[in-house]
């Protein structure tokens, strides 16, 4: 079995991350298993962790009256599960649940809190990085908003 | 070969010039007055050429005058050209009727009577050679546009009374009719007033041979040369060309745009007077029953909001992007997709817009400001 | 009968004539979208290359220009989404209505100078059906292509087109079949999500890959930035793009492209080409 740190250096998101501050992150890591259908997180919970998803897939829902769960995206091996750690309130938006088997490296997002206060650098490094993936993120929602398979005028 | 022996004939000569082509069985059509202006028409005799008539061209204007001679050509063009004759402005295609293995089409049938073009000036025998490379030149030939060309008679005109708005010279295409054409007139006022006429083919030489006529001496020849000399002198538009098709591509933010659309009104009238415009649109139409149809093609123009719609709307929706179309087409990306300049140079778009843009100014202010950007569209 | 006389009385029909072709086939794909197969009533069959599309003829009514779906192996095929006059009656044709082709016409997929390439398809929406008889050619020629992988969006599940196929191609080991939907009510088990991200993840080599994309301009557009951000040059992504056409022949002048007639010169075009042309609005 992989080590958490074997883990981080095969991430993109930690891509120069130095040593040292590899070494913190890991320190808050370890590794889950998700049956399927089971939830990763629900929406309302406080946030306190993020997802690195190692195998399977993942769909961010929601609940909607009448129409039941919608998915509003899905992750897959590689991506990352859960910026609400980063940002006040630190509390969930979205239901994620596994569409199949998930092996994820979970990480303890208080504990990161923590060390970034104390290490303005590691904390730097961590929120430009989660930035990006929130833009990235933004991006692909920004496309699907601009609903490109209808046309306009049509229903 | 033929008798390339340039001749010299009287305009009454000219009366037997079209009764030898009507004789020979042409649709002879040419230059009239009509609604205050010269336009092409049946020609039923040569007396029905605008004989002593000239035009005042300018922007948004043009006024028909007396001359004080009896020229038979002394004019330049006016809001008509020779495609309304060659790509007429609406035609039927096919009919169809269904049956019960579907449908059956019958292709509509070609035009009987060649056509005898009198007076073509050397512009226009230039827009003619474009059309024929848009509608013959590529993979597929327009079939009703080949069976118009074939066969049909050419009298061309070489200018000596270039119009107001004449960029002719700047573009390369006159005012001296270069080839393209059976019969090439000259009309000479000097002295006596007589026509020079030089032989483009062997069914010119042929016709030629018919008329009374002698033969052509150094002074008629130098006469001639005088005229259509004062006339390239006399352009009342100049045009720089140089480079032109990349000044374009290099502009198509450029601020002028935006100003031109504040003026232009997107009528289309530069497009149906335009000799070289040749798109058109496809109308697929049913009777009653629904048993019967037909398809017809007719003249469209690109300064239309329809023309580039697709589902979901029109890829030009505005007056800007139409005008910028047109024009960059026009001189530009027409050779890229023809191997030709779109333009003659013969001044009907400058004339006959209602607010009078002049696409010589528009397109020197753009060389002038090259990199003048401006908003979005 | 001399040969000039019949000759004469034989002339072929000019390519704005119709040639009839009986609907054979005809299958519901999404809730606006049909699949219908044609074969000629009296005439030959058309030999369309991939990427290539004819004018279909709905009688009395009207004429679109339609992407080839199918037709080099099998019956010509052309699958319609309903969004207006002409596109309506065409998929309300019954089997054994007679409609008007008239074509093949435009350039195609640079399938056969991709030898020993990867094949990227991406397709968005209707896109796929043009990018069809690409992917059905690289699939008859396998061992001639490396990493072949079709990566394909729509609105949703059920606008999914070819679902049968698509589950079938995923059933190969030669094949990546990547499939993602922009929105999903409860029961969709596959992705959400947009096209770029399926090319992010895919397994093809930059240096050497081809990519043939097809889909609304927007989503294009999308595809082609997240091509170029996985390393891909330029000049080996290809794209196919639509304009107003009327006659399909170069002459009527409706489907410029800035220096280009897509009848003729397109529909496929190299994306270094198209770059600075999709770049200028309204041109």
């Amino acid at each position: 079995m992989e080590t958490i740190d074997a883990v981080l250096r095969d991430v993109a998101l930690f891509d120069g991350l130095s040593a040292d501050e590899l070494e913190l992150v890991a320190g808050c890591g370890s590794n889950v298993r998700f049956k399927e259908d089971e939830l990763l997180f629900r929406d309302g919970e406080d946030a306190d962790t993020f997802f690195v998803l190692r195998h399977g897939s993942v769909a961010l829902e929601t609940f909607v009256p009448a129409r039941g769960p919608v998915t509003i995206e899905t992750l897959e091996a590689g991506d990352v599960v859960g910026w609400s750690w980063l940002f006040p309130p630190y509390r969930w938006h979205f239901d994620a649940r596994a569409l199949s088997l998930v092996r994820a490296t979970v990480f303890d997002g208080a504990c990161l809190r923590e060390k970034c206060a104390r290490d303005p650098k590691l904390g730097y490094d961590l929120m430009s990085r989660f930035a990006q993936i929130t833009v990235e993120r933004l991006q692909w929602t920004r496309m699907r908003l601009l609903d490109v398979y209808g046309y306009a005028g049509s229903d | 070969m033929f008798d390339t022996e340039t001749s010299v004939i009287a305009p009454e000569a000219l009366t037997d010039l079209v009764r030898a082509l009507a004789d020979d069985g042409f649709r002879v059509v040419g230059p009239i007055v009509r609604d205050g202006a010269i336009v092409y028409d049946d020609l039923e005799s040569a007396a029905d050429l605008p004989i002593g008539w000239t035009e005042e061209q300018d922007a948004a204007r043009y006024r028909l005058e007396r001359r004080d001679d009896e020229a038979r050509f002394g004019f330049a063009v006016g809001p008509h050209s020779w495609k309304q004759f060659l790509l007429p402005s609406r035609i039927r295609l096919w009919r169809a009727r269904r049956r019960d293995e579907g449908f059956e089409i019958d292709e509509e049938p070609l035009e009987v009577a060649p056509l005898a073009l009198i007076g073509v000036r050397a512009c226009e025998l230039h827009a003619i050679d474009i059309q024929d490379r848009v509608l013959l030149g590529g993979r597929y030939a327009d079939r009703d546009y080949a069976a118009r060309r074939e066969g049909a008679f050419v009298v061309a005109v070489n200018c000596f009374e270039p119009g107001g708005t004449c960029f002719c010279v700047s573009m390369g295409t006159g005012p001296k009719a270069e080839g393209g054409y059976d019969l090439a007139l000259t009309e000479i006022l000097d002295g006596e007033h007589r026509l020079l006429v030089e032989v483009g083919s062997e069914r010119g030489a042929e016709l030629l041979r018919r008329l009374p006529r002698r033969a052509a001496d150094h002074s008629d020849v130098d006469a001639a040369a005088a005229a259509v000399d004062g006339a390239a002198e006399r352009m009342g538009r100049h045009l720089e060309t140089g480079d032109i098709r990349d000044l374009l591509a290099r502009n198509l933010e450029h601020e002028r745009w935006d100003d031109v659309a504040t003026r232009c009104l997107t009528c289309g009238n530069c497009t149906l007077v335009c000799p070289t415009c040749f798109c058109t649109s496809v109308e697929d139409v049913t009777d009653l029953t629904g048993e019967h149809a037909e398809r017809m093609r007719s003249w469209d123009s690109c300064f239309s909001v329809d023309y580039s719609y697709i589902h979901g709307g029109s890829v030009r929706p505005t007056g800007r992007s139409r005008y910028r179309q047109w024009l960059t087409h026009k001189f530009g990306t027409w050779y890229d997709q023809f191997g030709s300049s779109g333009c003659v140079g013969c001044g009907r778009c400058i004339t006959w817009c209602p607010v009078g843009i002049d696409v010589t100014e528009e397109l020197a202010a753009i060389r002038a400001t090259e990199g003048g950007r401006d908003g979005d569209d | 009968m001399s040969t000039a006389t019949q000759a004469a009385t034989e002339t072929p029909p000019g390519p704005m004539v119709p040639e009839p072709f009986r609907v054979t086939r005809r299958h519901r794909e999404t809730r606006d979208t049909w699949t219908l197969e044609l074969e000629p009533v009296g005439g030959e069959r058309i030999l369309p290359q991939p990427g290539q599309f004819t004018m279909l003829y709905a009688f009395g009514i009207g004429e679109v220009p339609i992407s080839v779906s199918g037709g080099i192996d099998g019956p010509l095929s052309h699958t319609i989404r309903d969004v207006g006059a002409v596109t309506h009656a065409l998929c309300a044709a019954q089997t054994g209505a007679v409609l008007g082709v008239r074509g093949p016409f435009g350039n195609a997929w640079p399938v056969g100078a991709a030898l020993g390439c990867d094949i990227v398809v991406v397709a968005g929406g209707i896109g796929l059906a043009p990018l069809r008889p690409a992917y059905q050619h690289v699939l008859r020629n396998r061992s001639d292509y490396g990493d072949v992988a079709v990566l394909y969006g729509s609105r949703t599940p059920g606008d999914l087109l070819y679902r049968n196929e698509l589950q079938r191609l995923r059933g190969r080991f030669d094949i990546q079949v990547d499939v993602t939907v922009d929105a999903a009510e409860g029961g969709w088990r596959g992705k959400v999500g947009v096209v770029p991200k399926l090319i992010a993840s895919a397994r093809f080599d930059p240096g050497s890959a081809v990519a043939l994309v097809c889909g609304p301009e927007v989503m294009m557009s999308f595809a082609a930035r997240a091509l170029l951000d996985r390393g891909m040059a330029p000049d080996r992504i290809f794209l196919s793009m639509e304009r107003d056409m009327r006659c399909g022949l170069g002459h009527c002048g409706h489907c410029q492209l800035g220096p280009t007639l897509i009848c003729r010169d397109g529909p496929v075009y190299r994306y270094d080409e198209l770059e600075r042309l999709m770049a200028v609005r309204g041109l």
